[in-house]
This record gives structure tokens, C-alpha cells and sequence, in this order.
């Protein structure tokens, strides 16, 4: 424990010294781990990028076409035949369409189905997971038989029947993908609650007379924080990348409106003519799922209960 | 007067030897009666795995009986209903046998403690002044400095966490503690400390503890009466030094002979 100077210089002073909680730690830990914060800082970036550039005056509209402007090169200006001046960071594609705005109103789909998504398999998950674990016995088993039955579904084919059935929506992708992301994370928290619940803590916290509520909130769900973050982080990609798949394959986002799933579809299409199309999109989003796992990696060492103290 | 009395209290668990085997029933506790003084301090002895920590829980209502009763000054406490039980909570409390687990290690010394507070002063923790001097309060009496309130804690040594744990039980001004092996898991220097500290304590606030171990010596020096306990019964009850010079149960001759003797 390292001593305020408060204490040495003997004046009696009541100050309170803060305590460095294993959060704290763990970001420090963090912090020595160069890879994962590099990744750290570009993941932030992109996401800077994608919601806050858009909002600068003079970039293009990512959805207006300009039939004469086909295919221009990178670093083009060029002036339509309605008299526009558009300036092409990374070319334009086979509409005219400026290809670096397109990135970011993808990036914007992709990584807002990213975070929700995840937002609202990690919601789902740790409650389901922490009430299954801590109340147990036939409760237990009956919710978590129901998440083996839900398991059991194919993906793809529920999602390509709940296309059909309903029209294509952004929400529905939210709802498929969430629906099916929330499995795992509650089998995380119930092991790790089922763990946890026969600590002496939560019976001290019994004893004070505390709701199961209580004790579930306060005492179960904080502890399981460390598992929680690493797969959340690792959740973020692997719902980007179901998204991109669903959007490649004809079922996600639909055009006009782009992600970066879909772009790289059309840029697939198009692979012989116009490299750039499939390139440019290709690259940002690898480097994006990439930065996400590494975080993950990093975040897993960072929180390992092996390594932290005690 | 007696303020805690047991009544042939009673808890077999089930184990099934593999998913077809056959069910055995282990008697953890077989038939306890026991009546325990307002204001003393009962040691309970026995080795390990004889039921003493199913005993304790039992006792602290964290585990429901077979059979059998237990009742707090008149009021029996297994037939209450849930909510009725958890409104008497504040009145038992425990101290736990190893202060690495038994301390939640994401909340800060400052709000274990509140939490433990507001169980008797629910609104403890409306005004921050108050709260924080109870606690300051609180740790000053378990020896610890109020500076440290809002450290975690594995930012402190096991003597120190024991303190915390301490006072989390205290906190809700009990009248009966039971310390479950509070000093196993300590290094020697820091058992005696703590052994005073809960003899100081438990006379200053006059509480009725039950005190368990499996070192005799350590009872000998903190109880007033002992009672020894082999295979889920307890087999001997007298006055500390009546049991140690004159045991009476084969048992308890045995757990003599086998404390370790320096002779010179």
C-alpha cells in the first residue's frame, strides 16, 4: 500500500486515499500492452471518423450518383454537368458515387449494428445468465435448456425466413443478430455466477439480509465484469462480421443505403473493372475487425485473474 | 439468561454416487442441542469436516435444516417465513474463515461497510457526511485508519481484511457473531491480534459469540465454555478450563493428546 504524505509529515490530517480498483489495474496492465492499445486508439478513430467527418461541409452525399463521373481515380476533383464540384478522396464508383463517403455511411451502419447489437446481447445475457446461475436448480435447468434449444436453430435459416416474412429492415438485422449473440454470453455469466454464488461474499451479503435482487446487481454481475468485457469486445466484431455476411449475401442493408458488408459486395461484383470498389472497403474493415480483437486479446491478459493480484 | 438455544437440530445432505448410483445420506449435523449464555463466548471445537461450518450455517439460517429448531431469544427462526427472517438478520452475524473470499473484491472497504450499516439504518446513506463518519467510526473500532476507506480489498494485508470483515459484521450491531475459524487462514503473529481484538470487542459490546476452531489452543484462550463436536454431535459442554483439565468424552482426551507439546 503506498502511503499519502499526509501521514509521514505527522500532521494529522484526515485524507482519504484512494483506493486503485482492479479496473484500474487492468488498465494500467493494458496500457503496457502496445498492440492492443494501438488498436485501442484506432478503433476510436474509425469511429470518430465515421460518425463526425460526414458533418464537414464539402463531402459528398455517399447516395447521390453522378452518371457522368463514373470510376474516377483517387485524389480526383472533377465538376458534374449540373455545374457540382466533387472532390474524390478515393475515387467514385460505377454510379458516380463518392467511395470515401460510402465507407463512412457503411462504417455508420456497420458499426452502429455493431455496438446495439452487442448492447442488447450483453443486456440479455448477463441478466438471463446471472438469474439462471444464481437461483439454480430447476429454474436453472429449464433456462438454460431453452438456450441450448435456441442454439440448435440455424442461423441463416432463421434469418433468411424472417426476411421473407417481414420486409428487409435494419431493425430486423438488429433483432436476428441479437437474438442469437445473447446465447453464449448468458452461458459465460451463468458459469461464472454458478462459481461466485458459494464465495463467502454473497453468503456475508445473505447474512446482512439483502434481496436476491440485491445480491444479484451488487455482488454477482460486477465480479463477473472481466469474462463480461473481454467477450463483449469480442462480440462487437463477430456481429459486424455476421452483419457483413447477411449484407454480402443479398439480406442485410439494401441499396441505396450501404454498410460495409454490402460494399464489399458491390465491390465483388465488380472485381474485374474496378478494384478500388472491393479494395478500399476490404481494407478498413479488416483493419477495424483486426483492432477489435486485438483489444479483446489485450483486454483478456489485462483482466486474467491469474495474473492480477491475488 | 439464554439468548441462543438449539434443539436437536438436525442436516443430512444427499450425495448420489454417480448419475445411477445409490443416494447416501451424510449427517453433517446429527442431533445438536445446545443453549448458549447472553453475553458469552462459546468455543466450538472438533476436526475438520465434523460439521462445525454446517453448524454455523444452520445457525445463520444460510442453509434450512432437516429437522429440528432454532430460537433467538424466544423467537424461532426456522418456522418464520423468508422476509420475517431476513428482517432479524441484523441481530447474526458471521465472520468468515478466509478474508480473501468472504470481502466482495470490486466494492471499496467504505461500501461493504455502508452496505452492512444500512441493514439496521436503512437510510444511512442519504446523507454522505453521516455515512462516511459511521464508517470511519466502524473501522476505528476494529483498529483499522479511516483513510483507507476507499481502498479495495487486495490493497490490504490478511490481518487487516480480517479487520474489515470484522467490522462488516459488526456493522449491523449484532448481538450474536459467530466467527467460523476467523484465524485459520492468518499467519501466527497476526492470529493473536485478532484474538484480542474479538475478546476486546466482545466485552466492550457485549456479545454472544460462538467462537469455532479446530486449534484447541487458540479456543482455550478466547472461550468461556467449549463444546466439542465429532461426526455431527456434540460429545462434551463445560467451562473451558473444566474441559481441558478433566475431559470426560474419549473424544475429547484424543484432541488433547493431540495438541503439540514443547518439552524442555
Amino acid at each position: 500500500m503506498i502511503s499519502s504524505s499526509a501521514s509521514d509529515s505527522g500532521v494529522p490530517v484526515v485524507e482519504i486515499e484512494k483506493g486503485s480498483s482492479l479496473g484500474k489495474d487492468a488498465w494500467y496492465r493494458l496500457q503496457k500492452n502496445k498492440l492492443a492499445m494501438f488498436s485501442f486508439w484506432f478503433f476510436i478513430a474509425i469511429t470518430l471518423i465515421c460518425f463526425v467527418v460526414p458533418l464537414i461541409p464539402g463531402i459528398p452525399n455517399p447516395n447521390k450518383t453522378y452518371p457522368d463521373l463514373k470510376s474516377m481515380d483517387a485524389f480526383q476533383s472533377a465538376v458534374s454537368k449540373d455545374g457540382e464540384k466533387v472532390f474524390y478522396l478515393l475515387g467514385s464508383d460505377y454510379l458516380g458515387r463518392d467511395i470515401f463517403s460510402r465507407i463512412l455511411s457503411g462504417g455508420r451502419v456497420s458499426l452502429g449494428v455493431g455496438f446495439l447489437a452487442t448492447f442488447v446481447s450483453l443486456t440479455i445475457g448477463v441478466l438471463y445468465g446471472a438469474v439462471a446461475g444464481f437461483i439454480g436448480g430447476r429454474l436453472d435447468t429449464i433456462m438454460m435448456r431453452i438456450v441450448d434449444v435456441l442454439y440448435a436453430l440455424p442461423f441463416m435459416i432463421l434469418v433468411i425466413i424472417l426476411v421473407t416474412i417481414f420486409q428487409n429492415s435494419l431493425w430486423l438485422l438488429f433483432v436476428c443478430i441479437g437474438a442469437v449473440e445473447w446465447l453464449t454470453m448468458s452461458r459465460i455469466v451463468r458459469g461464472q455466477v454458478l462459481s461466485l454464488k458459494n464465495q463467502e461474499f454473497v453468503e456475508a451479503a445473505r447474512s446482512l439480509g439483502l434481496s436476491n435482487w440485491r445480491i444479484i446487481i451488487r455482488h454477482l454481475i460486477p465480479n463477473t465484469v472481466g469474462p463480461v468485457i473481454v467477450y463483449t469486445t469480442l462480440t462487437v466484431p463477430a456481429v459486424m462480421r455476421l452483419e457483413a455476411i447477411l449484407s454480402f449475401l443479398g439480406l442485410g442493408v439494401q441499396p441505396p443505403h450501404a454498410s460495409w458488408g454490402s460494399l464489399i459486395k458491390e465491390g465483388a461484383d465488380r472485381m474485374v473493372s474496378d478494384q478500388a470498389l472491393l479494395i478500399y472497403p476490404s481494407i478498413v474493415f479488416a483493419a477495424t475487425l483486426f483492432a477489435l480483437n486485438f483489444l479483446g486479446d489485450g483486454l483478456r491478459d489485462a483482466l486474467d485473474p491469474k495474473t492480477s493480484k491475488d | 439468561m439464554t439468548y441462543l438455544e438449539l434443539d436437536n437440530l438436525t442436516k443430512h445432505f444427499e450425495i448420489s454416487d454417480g448419475l445411477f448410483g445409490k443416494k447416501r445420506v451424510v449427517k453433517a449435523v446429527d442431533g445438536v442441542s445446545l443453549s448458549i449464555e447472553k453475553g458469552e463466548i462459546l468455543g466450538l471445537v472438533g476436526e475438520s469436516g465434523c460439521g462445525k461450518s454446517t453448524l454455523s450455517r444452520l445457525i445463520m439460517q444460510l442453509l434450512p435444516p432437516t429437522s429440528g429448531s432454532v430460537v433467538l431469544e424466544d423467537e424461532w427462526l426456522a418456522n418464520l417465513p423468508p422476509a420475517l427472517i431476513r428482517e432479524r438478520r441484523p441481530d447474526f452475524q458471521m465472520i468468515f474463515q478466509d478474508p480473501n473470499a468472504s470481502l466482495n473484491p470490486r466494492m471499496t472497504v467504505y461500501s461493504t461497510l455502508v452496505e452492512s450499516i444500512s441493514a439496521r439504518h436503512p437510510r444511512v446513506s442519504d446523507n454522505a457526511a453521516d455515512a462516511q463518519e459511521a464508517v470511519s467510526e466502524l473501522m476505528r473500532t476494529v483498529g483499522l485508519d479511516p483513510r483507507y476507506m476507499r481502498k479495495y480489498p487486495h490493497e490490504f494485508s490478511g490481518g487487516q481484511r480480517q479487520r474489515i470483515a470484522i467490522a462488516r459484521a459488526l456493522g449491523t450491531e449484532p448481538k450474536l457473531v459467530i466467527a467460523d475459524e476467523p484465524v485459520s487462514a492468518l499467519d501466527v503473529s497476526i492470529q493473536s491480534q485478532i484474538l484480542n481484538l474479538l475478546r476486546k470487542l466482545s466485552r466492550e459490546l457485549e456479545l454472544t459469540m460462538i467462537f469455532i476452531s479446530h486449534d484447541l489452543s487458540v479456543v482455550r484462550y478466547i472461550a468461556d465454555r467449549i463444546a466439542v463436536m465429532d461426526e455431527g454431535k456434540i460429545v462434551e459442554v463445560g467451562e473451558a478450563n473444566a474441559v481441558f483439565n478433566n475431559p470426560q468424552h474419549e473424544y475429547t482426551q484424543t484432541l488433547l493428546k493431540a495438541i503439540p507439546q514443547i518439552r524442555v
